[in-house]
C-alpha cells in the first residue's frame, strides 16, 4: 500500500506543487499510531482501527474518520495445466499449512504440491496467514509449512507458477496474467466459488479481499481535504490500477 | 624545519589512513554486538542457534536458525566442492600449459567472470539452469540448494583461480627443472612437486573463494527457493543466513525481537567469514616460510 500511497503523493503534488506530501511505510498499525500521537495527518491501513486504538484516539480528544480508498484481492494461482480450479478456504489453509501434499488429495494429478510464498516482510505474506491460514486453529496458530519456498517478489510467484506444474502461489490480483490460472475460491463448501475479478473483489463476494483504508485525526479540511478528494477523484482511482490494487469507484 | 614537520604530517596521514579500515572494522563488530547480542535478553541462546523453526513474525515467534545455518553449509560445501576441481585444473593449465596468447585470453575471460553482477548471474540461474535441474533430477522445484551451489561456484572461481595461479608461480623455477631432469613426466611434475609446493597458498585460495561464496546474497536468494527446512540433500529448497537478512530486514520494525534476531545471524555471518579469513591467512603466512 506504501506504492499506492507514493503513487498518489506524487501526481498530487504535480498539481500541488507548494504542498509536500511525505509518504513512510513501517505497517497499518505504525500509521495508526502516528495518526493518534500526532506525527502524521493521514494513515493508511489494509485493517480498520481496533477498539483499542478508538478508544486512545478519543482520550486525544480526535474522532477519527475513515476512507475506504482502494480494494485489493489476493489471487491463488496454478500453473494452466492443473485441473484444480475450485478450493475452500479451509483447503487452502491445509494446502499452504503443509496438511495436504499431494494434489490428489484435492482431485488433481498425482504430484507432490510446491508451495509459493512471498516473503515475511510482504503485508501479502502477513494477510495471507492471518485471514487463510487462521481458517484451521486445531493446535496453536497456523503457520505456512517450512517447506514453502518463499520468493522475493510477487513477480517471481507468477513466474514459478506459469513453469512449474505443480505449483501453487498467492498475489495481488494485479499480477493475474494469461501463463497463470486463477483458483476460483469457497468461503465454505457450501458457498459459491467466487474468480478474483474487479466486480467480484468490489462487491464483496471473493472471499480473500480487503478494503485499503484511510484515517485522519478529525474531519479533513484544506490540503488534507484536497488530497482526499484527488485520491477519491476518477483520476485518482485510475493510479490504483497501475499499481495492481481495485478501485472503489 | 618546515621540511620535517611536512614529511612527519605526510606520516601521520598515511599511518591514519592505514589504521581507518581496522577501526571500522571493530566499529561495525560492535554494533553487530550490541543489536544482536540484546535478542538473547529474551531469546535463550539454545533456542537460537538449536531451533529448528523460524517464524519470526508469528505469534509466538520463533527464531530457530539451525536450518538457515546448515543452509548456507550446504550451499557452500556445494559450490566448493564443484568450483575446487575445475578451479585448480584451470590454475594449472594457465600457468603451466597454456602459451602467450591462450594464457593472456584465459586471464582476461577469468576475470571477466569476476566482474559479471551476481543478480545477472542470478538471474541466469533462475530462468535457465533451475528449470533445467527441474527437469534432469524430476524434482518438484528446480529452486535448490544444487542450484545455488552452481551459481556459487562461477563466483567463487575467478577468486580460486588467480590466487591458485600466484601461488604455481611462486614454486621456484628449479623444481620444475629437477624433477623433469629426474625423467619425470610433466604431469607428475605438476601433481608431485607443483602442487605440494603450493599447497599452503592453494588452501589460502580455496578458504578466501568459501568466505566470498558463504556471504553471497542475491543471486542466493533467488535461486534456492528459501524454505526455512533442515536440508536433507542438495536436490532441496534451502534458506541461506544472507538471504534471510536481506529479505527481512527491510521490514523488521526497529528495536523487535526480529530486528535483533537479524542481527544475531549478522553475528554468526560475521564470526563464521572471520575464522576463514583467519585461516587463511595462517596458510598464507606458512607459505612465507
Amino acid at each position: 500500500m506504501v506504492n499506492l500511497c507514493q503513487a498518489w503523493a506524487e501526481a498530487w503534488m504535480v498539481q500541488h506543487p507548494k504542498v509536500n506530501v511525505a509518504v513512510t511505510g513501517g505497517g497499518s498499525g505504525a500509521g495508526l499510531a502516528a495518526l493518534i500521537s500526532g506525527t502524521c495527518d493521514l494513515a493508511a491501513s489494509s485493517r480498520t482501527m481496533s477498539q483499542k486504538e478508538i478508544a486512545l484516539a478519543r482520550a486525544h480528544g480526535q474522532e477519527p474518520q475513515e476512507w475506504k480508498v482502494a480494494l485489493d484481492g489476493i489471487a491463488v494461482v496454478v500453473h494452466p495445466s492443473n485441473s484444480v480450479r475450485q478450493l475452500t478456504i479451509e483447503q487452502l489453509a491445509h494446502l499452504f499449512s503443509g496438511k495436504i501434499r499431494n494434489w490428489k488429495e484435492l482431485g488433481g494429478e498425482h504430484a507432490q504440491v510446491v508451495l509459493l510464498s512471498r516473503e515475511v516482510n510482504s503485508g501479502t505474506h502477513v494477510y495471507f496467514k492471518e485471514h487463510v491460514l487462521s481458517a484451521i486453529k486445531d493446535n496453536g496458530p497456523a503457520e505456512f509449512a517450512p517447506e514453502a519456498l518463499l520468493l522475493p517478489s510477487s513477480q517471481a510467484i507468477a513466474d514459478e507458477a506459469a513453469s512449474n506444474s505443480a505449483a501453487v502461489g498467492y498475489y495481488g490480483m494485479g499480477y493475474l496474467n494469461p501463463k497463470n490460472a486463477a483458483v476460483a475460491i469457497a468461503k465454505t463448501p457450501a458457498d459459491p466459488y467466487i474468480s478474483p475479478t474487479e466486480e467480484t473483489v468490489r462487491s464483496g463476494a471473493y472471499p480473500i479481499s480487503r478494503p485499503l483504508l484511510f484515517y485522519s485525526r478529525s474531519a479533513p479540511h484544506g490540503a488534507i481535504k484536497a488530497f482526499l478528494d484527488f485520491v477519491m477523484s476518477p483520476e485518482g482511482q485510475e493510479i490504483i490500477r497501475t499499481v495492481d490494487f481495485v478501485p472503489v469507484r | 624545519m618546515w621540511q620535517r614537520w611536512r614529511e612527519r604530517f605526510i606520516e601521520k596521514t598515511i599511518a591514519a589512513s592505514g589504521m581507518f579500515s581496522i577501526i571500522v572494522v571493530i566499529l561495525i563488530f560492535l554494533f553487530l554486538l550490541k543489536e544482536g547480542l540484546a535478542l538473547f535478553r529474551t531469546v535463550p541462546m539454545t533456542d537460537f542457534l538449536g531451533g529448528d523453526r523460524w517464524y519470526p513474525i508469528s505469534e509466538p515467534p520463533r527464531f530457530g536458525v539451525l536450518p538457515l545455518i546448515l543452509g548456507s553449509c550446504v550451499v557452500t560445501l556445494g559450490a566448493i566442492v564443484l568450483a575446487v576441481p575445475v578451479s585448480i585444473a584451470s590454475a594449472l593449465f594457465i600457468s603451466e600449459i597454456a602459451a602467450g596468447w591462450a594464457k593472456d585470453a584465459l586471464k582476461t575471460g577469468i576475470e571477466l567472470l569476476a566482474a559479471i553482477p551476481s543478480v545477472v548471474l542470478g538471474f541466469l540461474g533462475m530462468a535457465v539452469l533451475a528449470p533445467w535441474i527441474k527437469y534432469l533430477f524430476q524434482l518438484p522445484t528446480g529452486l535448490t540448494a544444487l542450484t545455488g551451489s552452481i551459481i556459487l561456484a562461477l563466483m567463487a572461481m575467478p577468486t580460486i583461480v588467480s590466487i591458485t595461479e600466484d601461488a604455481l608461480a611462486a614454486v621456484p623455477r628449479g623444481y620444475r627443472e629437477a624433477a623433469l631432469a629426474l625423467g619425470a613426466t610433466r604431469w607428475q611434475m605438476m601433481s608431485r612437486v607443483l602442487l605440494p609446493a603450493a599447497r599452503p597458498g592453494i588452501l589460502a585460495a580455496v578458504m578466501l573463494g568459501i568466505g566470498r561464496v558463504i556471504g553471497e546474497t542475491m543471486a542466493v536468494m533467488m535461486v534456492t527457493g528459501n524454505a526455512a527446512v533442515i536440508p536433507r540433500s542438495v536436490l532441496q529448497p534451502v534458506r541461506t543466513m544472507t538471504a534471510t537478512i536481506a529479505a527481512e530486514m527491510g521490514e523488521a520494525v526497529r528495536g523487535s525481537d526480529h530486528y535483533f534476531a537479524l542481527f544475531a545471524i549478522g553475528i554468526v555471518l560475521f564470526a563464521i567469514s572471520f575464522l576463514l579469513n583467519a585461516a587463511a591467512d595462517l596458510f598464507l603466512h606458512q607459505e612465507r616460510h
